[in-house]
This record gives structure tokens, sequence and C-alpha cells, in this order.
């Protein structure tokens, strides 16, 4: 039984760790598939985690605090989108600037709004995403087996853990069988074809980044306002970057990137409960080691020594039409 | 990579002065509009800024100390850039150069200093070279990206020495993850103590001899990208690749050469963190100067010329920027950070904006006298 339960919460755990890096790698899947290099997830994701607390916290409402963080995170996508479709400026150098414009907003604006050193005050319990109970999960939850996993898997997450998981399968939708989704593929491939076809190479990218924009605000809220109470500097942590290498991992396509967020949060939930645990035959493996294991692993796909990660043809290339 | 456009004819000054300057400009008034926002005065805040940098010999001192940490990262950005190449992973590569500098250090630091410190430079650069040099090769070829490659390598190098601090060099009996203090030996000297020894008193501050070798590095830099055959390889990989190997030069070479030097002068910034102003292991000393080399480097169009204004201007941004904190409790050194992402998304994400148009109007301005 200790064996279920370990595994268990070990599962609820990668579920709650995996959401922001859901909704941020698929964030980055809509930039990048439209052909607009995007390293600035981790900016926009910590520019919502902000905005969202700010909000709630002023407002007290959860879903105001969302808004708030959906429309930081569009604002920041727009920015770059300005940036690298209009004036067809370095992709990276771009997402960078924004990274290291919020990494540094975020404190100032917590300092002069609210008086509190590099964070914001506590979100009360009422502005926030809890978490859902579902129906009979307390009553369940002493059932071996099914109990636990209705009580502990199923039911308990805030809100937009099922709303990430909700998005994938719509998402995957989208790019693939819409006519949107199409055009976006296109256009991250092929932008001459598109162009040629009448439609605006400039207006598919401001579009996809809209998209990404209010992903990654929703996954910024979720670290803010669902998972913490408030907002802390570089709270986001690398979660950006993580997000874009299981975006890499994924090879630009929704299901395996889905995998390659579930494991990279696997890992990072295995981590937590091995800390100074001994195993036998292996000794303690030192947390270190499993927290680099999934920055060893896409460093050691885009090498091609596992498998091949060939990203969109015309990503990071701004489009010139021709005259 | 970077788009230096079509030739012009405009004037240098307006290329290398005019254009950044105003980029700059652009960058300061945003940030003073931000500054107004939350309730200060941001002529009173420049002021204050510029007094707490300048203002007095320890002042100097300190913001002299930043600048040579820029110096390197700045260098260390501009030289990949030269062979078309983005350098992200600086902060890596100058933790990595720490770890190489403490080594040295923690184990021969008994021996006499005219020794242990070229060892220790050397030693940083090497292992600076070596973290930007994995990431070169796996782009030269494997044909991954150096942008994701070198962030993932960020990471990597925090993990790894995250894992040696805390599980090998960690001083016995200590709670903080640091190594034991180094013997005497391995002690950049501070440059108040080297103009005591002539008997000149200046403001104690970090400032160490680690600014010599910038200054050489800035030297060097210049001479062997405009002067020597390794130099033009890598900007004409740089410029044109296909055309480059039409000239008989071999990219991947060029572009692993350009990643190692790189990544020893990233290296350098251990140097004057850990045996110039720490003399012991630990956590994080590299407070992201690596990023900020991003800014020096797209600001001073990649010229050591330009990478020294800007690295010095960084410097008074820093040591300016958290003096300002003690007057201005609401404007803190993050203000400063807000200003780097300005000037990296002015001088280098928009800079077709305003470049293009003003060297048009130049141009035209050239052809007209001319004519």
């Amino acid at each position: 039984m200790e064996a279920v339960t370990w595994i268990v919460l070990v599962i609820d755990a990668t579920l709650r760790v995996s959401t922001p890096l859901i909704l941020a790698a698929f964030a980055g899947m809509f930039a990048e598939r439209s052909g607009v290099v995007d390293i600035g997830l981790e900016g926009k994701m910590l520019g919502a985690a902000f905005a969202a607390a700010a909000a709630a916290f002023a407002t007290g409402s959860a879903w105001l605090g969302l808004l708030a963080g959906m429309g930081a995170s569009v604002g920041l996508a727009m920015i770059h989108a300005f940036a690298c479709v209009t004036h067809r400026g370095d992709q990276v150098v771009s997402g960078m600037a924004l990274n290291i414009l919020v990494a540094g907003l975020g404190p100032v604006l917590s300092l002069a709004w609210f008086g509190q050193g590099g964070h914001t005050p506590i979100v009360a319990d009422t502005a926030r995403f809890r978490p859902i109970h579902f129906p009979f999960a307390d009553r369940l939850s002493d059932v071996p087996f099914i109990g636990q996993i209705y009580s502990e898997i199923v039911s308990g997450h805030n809100l937009i853990v099922y709303i990430a998981l909700g998005m994938v399968p719509l998402a995957a939708w989208f790019i693939y069988k819409t006519r949107f989704g199409l055009r976006l593929r296109a256009v991250g491939e092929a932008p001459e074809a598109v162009d040629t076809a009448g439609i605006s190479v400039a207006g598919m990218r401001y579009r996809a980044m809209i998209v990404c924009g209010i992903l990654c605000g929703v996954a910024g809220t979720s670290l803010s306002i669902a998972q913490n109470a408030l907002f802390v500097r570089d709270m986001s942590a690398g979660m950006g970057y993580l997000a874009l290498a299981a975006l890499i991992f994924g090879k630009w396509r929704p299901v395996p990137t889905l995998f390659a967020c579930f494991l990279f949060a696997f890992a990072d939930a295995v981590q937590a409960r091995l800390q100074g645990v001994d195993i036998p035959g292996v000794g303690i493996i030192p947390v270190q080691a499993i927290q680099a294991l999934p920055y060893l692993l896409t460093v050691l796909l885009l090498a091609g020594f596992v498998g091949k990660a060939v990203p969109p043809k015309a990503s990071g290339v701004p489009y010139v039409k021709e005259r | 990579m970077k788009g230096f456009g079509g030739p012009t004819q405009a004037p240098t000054w307006v290329t290398h002065g005019l254009v950044p300057l105003i980029n700059l400009g652009l960058a300061l008034v945003i940030a003073g509009i931000i500054i107004a926002l939350i309730g200060e005065n941001p002529f009173e805040a420049l002021r204050l800024l510029v007094l707490g940098a300048v203002g007095y010999p320890e002042a100097i001192g300190y913001t002299l100390y930043y600048t040579t940490n820029f110096v390197f990262t700045g260098l260390a950005v501009a030289i990949a850039f030269h062979c078309g190449l983005f350098n992200i992973g600086g902060e890596g590569q100058a933790y990595l150069g720490g770890l190489g500098a403490g080594l040295i250090g923690l184990y021969l630091g008994h021996w006499p200093a005219p020794v242990v410190i070229p060892l220790a430079i050397a030693c940083a650069m090497a292992f600076g070279a070596f973290w930007a040099f994995i990431p070169g090769w796996l782009q030269a070829k494997r044909g991954s990206h150096i942008v994701i490659t070198t962030i993932m390598f960020n990471f990597l190098a925090a993990a790894l020495m995250t894992y040696l601090l805390v599980e090998i060099f960690i001083k016995p009996g200590q709670q903080a993850a640091e190594s034991r203090t180094f013997e005497a030996g391995a002690w950049l000297p501070f440059v108040h103590d080297v103009f005591a020894a002539f008997g000149a008193n200046i403001g104690r501050s970090s400032l160490n001899l680690s600014i010599v070798v910038a200054a050489v590095c800035l030297v060097l830099f210049w001479f062997f990208v405009w002067r020597t055959r390794w130099g033009y390889e890598i900007r004409a990989v740089g410029h044109n690749e296909s055309a480059a190997v039409y000239g008989g030069i071999a990219p991947d070479r060029a572009i692993m050469l350009a990643m190692a030097i790189s990544g020893g002068l990233a290296g350098l910034v251990g140097v004057n963190e850990i045996i110039g102003v720490h003399h012991r292991l630990l956590l994080e000393f590299t407070a992201g100067y690596g990023f900020v080399g991003i800014a020096v480097a797209l600001m001073g169009r990649n010229h050591p010329a330009g990478i020294l204004l800007a690295a010095l201007l960084f410097g008074i941004l820093y040591q300016g920027g958290s003096e300002l904190a003690f007057d201005m409790p609401n404007v803190t050194r993050d203000m400063v950070v807000v200003l780097q992402g300005l000037v990296i998304l002015f001088s280098g994400a928009l800079e077709h904006m305003f470049r293009g148009r003003i060297e048009r109007l130049f141009a035209r301005r050239a052809r007209a006298v001319a004519a």
C-alpha cells in the first residue's frame, strides 16, 4: 500500500508541476510553428504572474487576476512581435530583452505599489484558484487504489490544471485540423508560399503571438495565484526555458511535447521525494543530477544523439517580401 | 546574424555614435517615465545615480570593478556576434571560470602569487572556454542551435556548481555553501593596496588588478578581430558563411574558435570575482553579469572602444543604482535591470526602427553635398 500511496503522490505532484510547463510549451509551439522564435516565455510567465497577483490582490477576484495576467503577457508578446515581425529585429535578442526587463520590472512595481521588497502582498484565498474537490472525493479517499486515484489524482486540483489539460487536445486540433492551423504551420515552414496565396505573413505571426501571449498568461497566473498566493521575484525560476526545452524535446509537436512536459515534471516530483533517500545498490542520487537531467536530455536530443529535432524551417527568420 | 544592412554612405559618427545614443536615450526616457510613474523624480534619480557612481573615490572604485566584469562579458558576447553566433551562455561560462580560478586558489594557494595568479587566470579562461567550446562544437559538427544549447549549459553549470559547493568544497562545519578562504598566494591584489604600496591613498573598494587584464583584453580583442587571419575568418563566417566557404575558410573551425574565445573571456569574470574579491568559491557570484554582456556588446557595436564605453555606462548604472536605493527607497537596483532590458530592446531588437531611417537621411544629405 505504501508504494501505491507514493506513486499516487508523485503523479499528483507531476500534474501540479507540469501545468505551467504545458501551457508555456504550447505557447512556444504557436510562436515557433509560425516562425517566431520565442525565448521570452520566461519573461511573459513572470510578467503574468506579477500582473495576476497584483490584480487579484487589488480586486479580490481570481478571474480579474487571470485577465490581468493574460493582458500583461499578450502586451509583452506584442512588443516581441512589433520588434521581430514589424521591424525584423533579432528574435533571440528581443526575447532576452523582455526577459530581463520583466525580471526587473516585477520587483520595482511591487515595491512601488505595495511597499514590499520584491514580492506582492499575500492574495486572499477567495481571490485565488483553489483546489476543486469533486463529489465524493473525501469519502472515497479511503477506498484502496481507485479511491486514492480519484481523490488525489483526478480530483483536488485547481481550475488551471484542468484548463491546461483540456487545452492540449484543443490546441492539437487547432494546429492540425483548422484553416488557421494550416496557415500557421505554413507560415513557419514556407512564408513565401503563404504570401503568394495572398495571406499576410505578418498578420499570421501577430495572431500566433497573441495565442502565445494568452497561454503564457495562464501559465504565469497559475504560478502566482493558483500554486502560490503571491508574486515573488524570479518565481518562474527558469520554467520558461524548461518549457522551451520540452517544446524542442517534443519536436514542436503537441503530443510528444505534452509527454516531455510530463517527463520533466515527473523528474522534478521524484527529485523532491528522493532527496537524501538511500536507494539500495545506487546510493544517494544528488538532487542536482536529477535537476540537470531535462537540460542534458535536450542538449543530447538537439545534437542528434537521441533522435533528431528539426525546427520549423522559417523559425527565427524575419520575412522580407520580395519586391 | 546581426543585420548590418546594405552599404550606406552615412558618416561613421552617425552609424557608430548618433544611432546608439538615440537608442540609449530612448531606453533612458522610458526608464525615466517608469520612475515618474512610481512617484519619484527621474532627474533627481539621475543626479543621485551619477553622484553615487562617481561622486567619491570609493564609488569610482566600485564603478570600475563592475566595469571590469562588463568588459569581459561584453567582449565575450561580441566575439561570438562577429561569427554570427549568439552566446547567451556567458553566465554559465563565467561560473565555470570562477570554478577554474577557485580550484587553483584552493589547491595551489600556498605557492607564491606570481606563479599562482597567472595559473588561476589561465585556468579560469580554460574552464570558461571549455564550457563554451562544447556548444560551439555541437553547433559546428551536429547542427544544434547555439542559443538553445548555451541556455541549457547555463542551467547545467548552475546544477554542477551547486553540487560541487554543497557536497564537495563546502567548508566543514559551516551552513553556507562556500569553500574555505584561499591562502594569500591566490589573492589578486586590490588596486587600493597597490596604490598604498606606493604611498598613495585611494578609497577602498572591490576594484582589483583584474582591470589590467580587462584593458589587455580590449586591445588584444581589437588586434585579434581586425588584424589576424583567425579574426578575419571569424568575421567572414559571421558575415556570409557560404562566401567564406568559397574563400577557403572552414566555418566549423571558425565557429569553435569564436566560441572558445568567447567562453574564455566570460570565464575571466571568475578571476575578478573569485580571486579578486571573494577569495573563496561561492554560489551565484555571477549575479547576471553574463546577461549584461549582451546589452554591452549590442550598445558597443561589437567594437572594443564601444564596449569599453558601454561597460563603463553599466558600471555607473550598477554602482549608482545600488547607492540610489539609500536616498530613494522606491528605486532599487532592479530599476537598473529594467533599464538593461530596455537597452537590449532598443539597441538590439529594435535597432532597425530608427537606424535605417536616420542613416538614409544622412546618406541623402551626403549625396546632396557631393552633388
